[in-house]
């Protein structure tokens, strides 16, 4: 079933939480609403299943308006934050409850319920747990049993409010994929609201970022990750190096610490936004940069060897990061306190009062150092 | 286990606060409630069976179920609600109607019987156009099942809205999306999530219901076999010296008191079982 808003939007009270937006999304995609807190994701969210009613606009599931239509007749599947398992019923008699309050003519009769909740407890891998209840189980059990008891209706569209938000790191990896597996294999229509970016990234077909109740940007997570659309999808898709300056000859400069402009780029001043492995890390500066950085922290735990870099003679709001190979790391054997330089391979410079960033790219410079000017 | 000095850990001072805890609950608490029984023995059971069976006690101990028995269901209906009401919904003024629920407690009871005598007694705003329609309900029963209604209302809503606050609106709304039904939702969802505090509610409106004496007695006019509840009936025969006769109907209320006690520590432990 496919999804289309229009113009829809809502306060609450004086709060703005959704300022009018558009979005469609289409028949079995898994979309990922991704925005820090207050951005109006959940809004969107409970709007689209009917808790909330908004202020204006229209909502259409498959071209069919359900602006007006009650919650009850909606016929979403809706995973809760705080999975809102009924605490004096079992596993089992969560997941039958939907069938349960059918109306007399449509609902299943005793053994077929038995037996369709059986099948949902053994897709969630929990058949030996329908005795239990809620408080009994650990938090990765109680959301699948409220996947388990969300499907247990066969809804068209599943949303999906911070669905691994109170879960620890291992269960999370573990429940995504899960969850991106019975999506693949059942193929309804998906809406998820995360704020963490590589959640977001990792399970989506499509991400919309939002903040401030409106669309930053619709795309998928190739698309979002290498052309963000503003400064502000840059900044909430991961740690970013920026660099700011002004012009001089050919240079972004900030005291002592230069970059220089790739051939055939615009040369304006603004913010020089650098992905951390947009970056490496030299002993000595070259042609493309100067810029010196102090070592202050070196992690080695994880596929990359991470390194905190404070700036050297010039300034950023943040620590500056990189990664290096841990085979680099195994060559070079940086210390803490030692000075090195940072060299820019790909970046997007965010000129002021201009929301599209100029994307720069000096990697065909690279093998030649001293055309650039120096 | 390393021991750290409290103050009340030494010996001496931890012995004499609780000697001093258990002389003072037992001097205004057990002694007082023993001599309600023993005085209203102290004739021996014939004379306390003969004080009960009497006929202005037997109306009194009628008129006073009556009370409870209307008072109650009232209550219970008009707490959940209130608390469903100030717990589930935003609206302006939602603050002040949570604070309102209370006036009833920080009001004094008699001021409470006082007011509804000037607004429904015969010379009161609306008492006397309720005189023309022959309707009177001041000095009669429907006077006393008003007063003990308002002194009651607050508590069924008391103990709902603190645990339904906790437990949030979410698992309704799940009910809801589920595809259940207003009354499938209440029935099936919020009414098994607070059945025990809702029980408690009703045990504490209907000691009070029971009880209750200052509004009461404003409003009830103090008619024997008419407008006489229990709480009323003591004060009455005390005042004609019939000792005997008002410590058996004060028994009566004492044991009521003790019942109430009882279901109020099973049902709090009930509760603490569920919600842990």
């Amino acid at each position: 079933m496919s999804i289309k808003i229009q113009e829809v939007s809502k306060t609450f009270g004086r709060f703005q939480a959704i300022k009018p937006l558009d979005l469609t999304i289409h028949e079995g995609e898994m979309v990922g609403l991704l925005g820090p807190s207050g951005s109006g994701k959940t809004t969107l969210l409970r709007i689209l299943a009917g808790l909330e009613q908004a202020d204006s606009g229209r909502i259409f599931f498959s071209n069919k308006e359900v602006t007006q239509l009650h919650v009850r007749d909606r016929r979403v599947g809706f995973v809760f934050q705080n999975y809102a398992l009924f605490r004096h019923m079992t596993v089992a008699d969560n997941i039958a409850f939907g069938l349960e309050v059918l109306p007399k003519s449509q609902r299943p009769s005793k053994a077929e319920i038995k037996s369709r909740v059986a099948e949902l407890l053994d897709k969630i891998e929990l058949g030996h747990l329908g005795d239990r209840y809620p408080a009994q189980l650990s938090g990765g059990q109680k959301q699948r049993v409220a996947l388990a008891r969300a499907l247990a209706m066969q809804p068209r569209v599943l949303l999906l409010d911070e669905p691994f938000g109170a879960l620890d790191a291992r269960v999370r990896k573990e429940l995504r994929r899960w969850l991106r597996d019975l999506h693949d294999e059942l193929g309804f229509t998906s809406v998820f609201v995360t704020h963490d970016q590589e959640e977001a990234l990792e399970v989506s077909d499509r991400v919309v970022v939002m903040s401030q109740g409106q669309i930053e940007q619709q795309a998928t997570p190739e698309d979002l990750y290498h052309q963000p659309a503003n400064r502000f999808v840059y900044d909430f898709l991961g740690q970013v190096n920026v660099f700011q300056g002004e012009v001089q000859g050919q240079r972004l400069q900030q005291n002592q610490a230069w970059v220089a402009f790739p051939h055939g780029s615009q040369v304006t001043p603004g913010q020089l936004y650098l992905r951390s492995h947009e970056i490496t890390l030299a002993r000595e500066p070259d042609a493309r940069a100067h810029l010196p950085l102090t070592i202050k922290a070196v992690n080695l735990i994880g596929a990359e060897v991470r390194l905190e870099l404070e700036p050297q003679g010039w300034e950023a709001d943040d620590l500056w990061e990189a990664a290096i190979s841990h085979a680099e790391y195994n060559a070079w054997q940086p210390q803490r306190g030692e000075t090195c330089y940072a060299l820019p391979m790909n970046g997007q410079l965010f000129v002021e009062q201009q929301e599209q960033p100029q994307r720069l790219n000096w990697s065909f410079q690279e093998k030649t150092p001293g055309l650039a000017l120096a | 286990m390393k021991h750290q000095q409290r103050i009340a850990d030494q010996p001496w001072l931890r012995r004499l606060l609780i000697t001093l805890a258990v002389a003072a609950i037992g001097v205004l608490l057990v002694v007082p409630l023993m001599a309600i029984f023993a005085q209203a023995f102290s004739a021996g059971a014939g004379v306390f069976w003969d004080n009960l069976t009497d006929e202005y006690t037997l109306h009194a101990i009628g008129l006073t179920l009556l009370v409870a028995g209307l008072t109650v269901p009232l209550n219970l209906v008009f707490g959940t609600f209130l608390a469903w009401l100030v717990t589930r919904f935003d609206f302006p003024g939602r603050k002040l109607l949570i604070t309102l629920i209370d006036i009833p407690f920080a009001v004094s009871p008699v001021v409470a019987g006082l007011l509804y005598l000037l607004l429904y007694g015969s010379n009161g705003w609306l008492g006397s156009w309720l005189m023309d329609q022959d309707i009177q309900l001041m000095f009669a029963w429907p006077g006393i099942v008003m007063v003990t209604v308002f002194i009651t209302c607050p508590f069924v809503a008391r103990e709902l809205i603190p645990l339904m606050q906790q437990q949030g609106a979410s698992e309704e709304e799940a009910a809801i999306t589920l595809g259940a039904n207003g009354w499938q939702m209440f029935r099936r969802v919020t009414l098994p999530n607070i059945q025990w505090a809702l029980l408690y509610g009703v045990v504490l409106t209907n000691a009070r219901a029971v009880g209750e004496f200052g509004a009461v007695a404003v409003v009830s006019g103090n008619i024997r076999g008419e407008t006489n509840t229990l709480p009323l009936h003591v004060e009455l025969l005390y005042q004609d010296y019939n000792l005997v006769g008002a410590f058996t109907s004060a028994s009566l209320l004492a044991g009521m008191a003790l019942i109430t006690l009882l279901l109020k520590t099973l049902l709090e432990w009930r509760q603490h079982k569920v919600t842990h």
